[in-house]
């Protein structure tokens, strides 16, 4: 064999690698030169000798274009880095005066860009406590609190929104200060049966416990408030001598907040679905991803380094194992196949009966709840009536809590790889949460359209026991969340701080294998999407909610916070940063898309109260938005319904699945060339070594 | 100025020249307040009488592994090897090696530098790369020194194959600087995980 001397080895092999699309871009994003870019490639060196050397060459600036990649982004030592950035000085003096004007205004430009991100960073609403949190617990749970942050974020932006554009006008315009006025239009065509509402109001000498009823069940004083939908019976209000469309602005800012959520949420999972949508063709978690970027250098206490040994060769073993088991699984003979998919079938068949158990169970439960609460509730006690008015909500905590036993249980007859696994119960789990709100509003609604009488049938709704039904949907709402913090913190307090009393005094064995309890992340981050899910619907008919949602989640941070530093050890299966963040992020959208299903169905099928509410002169919710157009100059009219009509659609549609059929066979022509040049490196090389 | 009073105050902390500050703002991806505790921290590790030039002295590299950053790390002694910039062979860093050190690792540092350190920091051998003794090390860096807390050989093979199937793309049997760079580009929790917190 005839042995090549290193430096021409080198450089073939890599010039081929500097071709591959992902080194390309890398390359692009330094905003090196031409000149400087070449020396790189050039510069590419085999041995360690060969890297010191290439560094201490440094790009070799000629004319004026001079290598604009700071002298701090060049690995090498400080000394190196120095008489780098002398060389860059010295060639300064060769520039235009135009050109040192901007490289001088560039460089103080980022030095103040820095400063700004420095103090933006002070501002961060519990950013000392996350990265305590990151430091003691690892990344993945930190980004569930992270992702808490982002939610009372959300939820406070949404009830600014709210606040500024519907509650604050209709209380103006109500208490009558800046000479506004606000004016109930009589109503035209509409039976004047369907337009009695009287609420109740709580008046004369009540007794005290009928105040915290009404607090935990949004009856009583609370029902007249701004809180719930029956306060913005005003169809026209006047600021100050402006007028002001108080219903399509109630209408307009559910969209926007809408709008603005699902923005939102699609900005923040861009990262995260770029980097799944890229390494979709290689295992997400490949084994390069754990062995090179396995350890977390921010671990600084030694009892957690022992800890995340640990779980990274549990790891590395889980998936070593997990490869066996894929071949010995690709080697089944096709009577164990049979076997295996009779025994799925099976298993969904049972996942689906155990589900339509919950659902009817809801159903049963609100229908019972609707029913007895329509009857007087004087003669029940206090205790009878709370029970009664949380009954839908009970029964949906306790499916939801449940059904992800028994489908963990399932899963194990299933015979998946642990990965798909872990992905199907959760998916299960997602559904029965996110399905049984909608079972719930499914079965109010079933309620509130159920008419005998003719008399019914003319206002649409059944106007006796539910004159103002947007209201009743937004104190199921209401009751909803109240009653899931109810749970998260009777949660903390009698399941998780117990248990931590009872690990660390009682010896027994039972006990003491039992053990303290995990941060089951999968399940808070369930728990918190559903209160989010709920919130969104709910804001329409309950304008306050984000506000208690925001408040609500606040304290939830803390409280989970001390729950984790007290009753919680560390995870025995890591879960990784990356995938975690997206993964909320989808969850967090598949809860949006849920809420908009019901939200839809009300405004724009389901007739609006005629006795309250701002829609009274309208036969649906929606019917302000044509209403307006109509009263728009005829050109805007023309185009608004041109852009609505068929004649608009069909090629805009067709437009953009020509667009999307474009890129998707980019990316394939992308993924051959890939292809190809790594054959061709392969090949190079083995040419090289015969030569 | 600033150095005579503090000089004159007769107090163990020295402070840092403004140039030097400043300079070091520009050469590394740290702010000015992570310069000046670095300084803060570099002095605490020196003798009391060497503390007033604390930028010119070497720390040996016993003192630097009691740093909480790299008294739990596996990789201890690669990262000392790597920055140090002894000519005597014995791994002791000066002040510049430390700011080199927290620079690298700090989170505004480019995944470039980071995936650059950190394929000097695997290459066990220093022979500019990564073969199969290499990632054997590294690997058995990760699980943990002790017996019972590493994987057998099978394992080992199965798991090194895996490997060098990924990321070796011109088949040579070892991972090369171009390589590891291009494998890093497409691991999405390296840029967490190589940031020292704090």
């Amino acid at each position: 064999e005839v042995f090549l001397p290193e430096e021409m080895r080198g450089p073939a092999p890599v010039d081929f690698l500097q071709e591959l699309p992902s080194y390309q871009s890398a390359l692009r994003r330094r905003t090196a030169a031409t000149t400087a870019g070449s020396q790189e490639r050039r510069a590419a060196p085999e041995g360690f000798a060969g890297l010191r050397a290439a560094e201490a060459q440094g790009p070799k600036p000629e004319g004026s274009e001079l290598a604009l990649r700071p002298a701090r982004e060049h690995p090498g030592s400080m000394a190196e880095r120095r008489r780098l950035r002398d060389h860059q000085q010295v060639d300064i003096k060769y520039l235009s005066g135009w050109e040192q004007w901007k490289r001088t205004s560039s460089k103080s430009l980022k030095r103040a860009l820095s400063e700004v991100k420095e103090l933006s960073s002070y501002l961060k609403l519990w950013r000392r406590d996350i990265h305590s949190i990151e430091g003691k617990f690892g990344t993945g749970i930190q980004s569930y609190f992270s992702f808490l942050r982002f939610l009372v974020l959300l939820n406070f932006v949404i009830f600014i929104l709210m606040f500024s554009f519907v509650t604050l006008p209709s209380v103006i315009s109500k208490s009558g200060v800046f000479n506004s006025s606000f004016a109930k239009i009589p109503l035209r065509n509409i039976d004047s049966h369907c337009t009695v509402y009287e609420p109740s109001g709580n008046k004369g000498l009540v007794y005290f416990y009928t105040y915290l009823k009404d607090l935990l069940t949004g009856t009583g004083i609370l029902e007249v408030t701004v809180l719930f939908y029956g306060y913005y019976t005003i169809d026209a209000a006047w600021i100050s001598m402006m007028r002001y469309n108080l219903p399509l602005a109630y209408l307009l800012a559910t969209f926007a907040y809408l709008a603005l959520s699902l923005l939102w949420i699609i900005i923040r999972s861009v990262e995260g679905f770029k980097q799944n949508l890229v390494h979709a063709e290689d295992q997400f978690q490949s084994y390069c991803n754990k062995v090179f970027a396995g350890w977390d250098f921010c671990i600084t206490d030694t009892n957690a380094a022992r800890l995340k040994h640990r779980s990274l060769l549990y790891e590395l073993q889980t998936d070593l194992e997990e490869e066996r088991r894929k071949e010995k699984i690709a080697g089944r003979t096709m009577k164990e196949k049979l076997r295996i998919y009779a025994l799925r079938v099976l298993v969904n068949v049972v996942v689906i009966a155990v589900l339509s158990g919950c659902f009817y169970s809801i159903y049963r439960a609100t229908v019972f709840s609707q029913e007895k609460s329509n009857v007087s509730m004087v003669y029940m006690t206090l205790e009878a009536n709370l029970l009664v008015q949380y009954l839908p909500s009970i029964v949906i905590t306790l499916a939801n809590f449940i059904a992800p036993l028994i489908f963990s249980f399932l899963i194990t007859f299933e015979e998946y790889s642990p990965a798909f696994e872990i992905r199907l119960t959760l998916m299960r789990c997602i559904f029965v949460r996110l399905a049984s709100i909608a079972v719930l509003l499914f079965s109010l609604w079933s309620q509130i359209s159920f008419c005998v009488t003719d008399k019914c049938n003319a206002c649409g709704y059944n106007y006796e026991l539910y004159p103002c039904w947007e209201t009743d949907v937004g104190r199921e709402m209401y009751k909803l969340m109240i009653f899931d913090f109810i749970i998260i913190l009777a949660g903390v307090l009698f399941l998780d701080f117990p248990r931590k009393l009872l690990v660390t005094h009682c010896p027994c064995k039972l006990v003491q294998w039992f053990g303290l309890q995990e941060f089951g992340i999968s399940d808070n981050v369930l728990e918190i999407v559903y209160g989010q899910t709920i919130c969104w619907i709910g804001t329409f008919f309950s304008p306050l909610l984000p506000a208690i949602a925001t408040i609500k989640y606040f304290i939830v941070f803390y409280i989970k916070k001390i729950s984790l530093k007290y009753t919680c050890k560390p995870a025995a299966k890591p879960i990784r940063a990356s995938s975690s963040n997206f993964f909320f992020l989808v969850v967090l959208l598949i809860g949006l898309v849920l809420a908009f299903v019901p939200l839809g169905i009300s405004i724009a099928r389901i007739p609006s109260s005629k006795a309250c509410g701002p829609f009274r002169n309208f036969n649906t919710s929606w019917a302000v938005v044509p209403d307006t157009v109509l009263g728009f100059p005829k050109g805007l009219q023309q185009v608004l319904y041109g852009i609505a009509s068929e004649a608009f659609a069909v090629p805009f549609f067709m437009v953009v699945c020509l667009i999307m059929f474009y890129f998707i066979a980019l990316a394939g022509a992308h993924k051959r060339v890939v292809e190809l040049l790594r054959e061709q490196l392969v090949l190079v090389r083995s040419e090289s070594t015969f030569l | 100025g600033a150095e005579a009073v503090r000089a004159a105050m007769g107090g163990s902390a020295s402070v840092l020249p403004r140039d030097a500050l400043s300079e070091y703002q520009e050469l590394t991806f740290l702010n000015k307040q992570e310069i000046l505790l670095a300084y803060k921290r570099f002095s605490e590790l020196l003798p009391k009488e060497e503390r007033e030039n604390a930028c010119s002295v070497r720390v040996p590299k016993s003192q630097i592994l009691t740093l909480p950053e790299l008294r739990a790390n596996p990789f201890q002694h690669r990262i000392c090897r790597v920055f140090s910039t002894s000519n005597a062979g014995d791994d002791s860093m000066s002040f510049e090696d430390f700011l080199d050190m927290l620079s690298v690792f700090s989170d505004s540092a480019t995944s470039d530098i980071k995936s650059h350190y950190a394929f000097r920091i695997f290459d066990f051998d220093d022979d500019g790369t990564l073969d199969r003794k290499d990632l054997e090390k590294l690997v058995n860096c990760l699980t943990g020194q002790g017996e019972e807390s590493r994987l057998n050989n099978a394992e080992m093979e199965q798991l090194i194959r895996n490997i060098l199937e990924e990321s070796d793309i011109d088949k040579d049997g070892t991972i090369n600087l171009s390589e590891f760079q291009h494998v890093i580009s497409r691991c999405p929790d390296f840029a967490r995980y190589s940031s020292i917190c704090g």
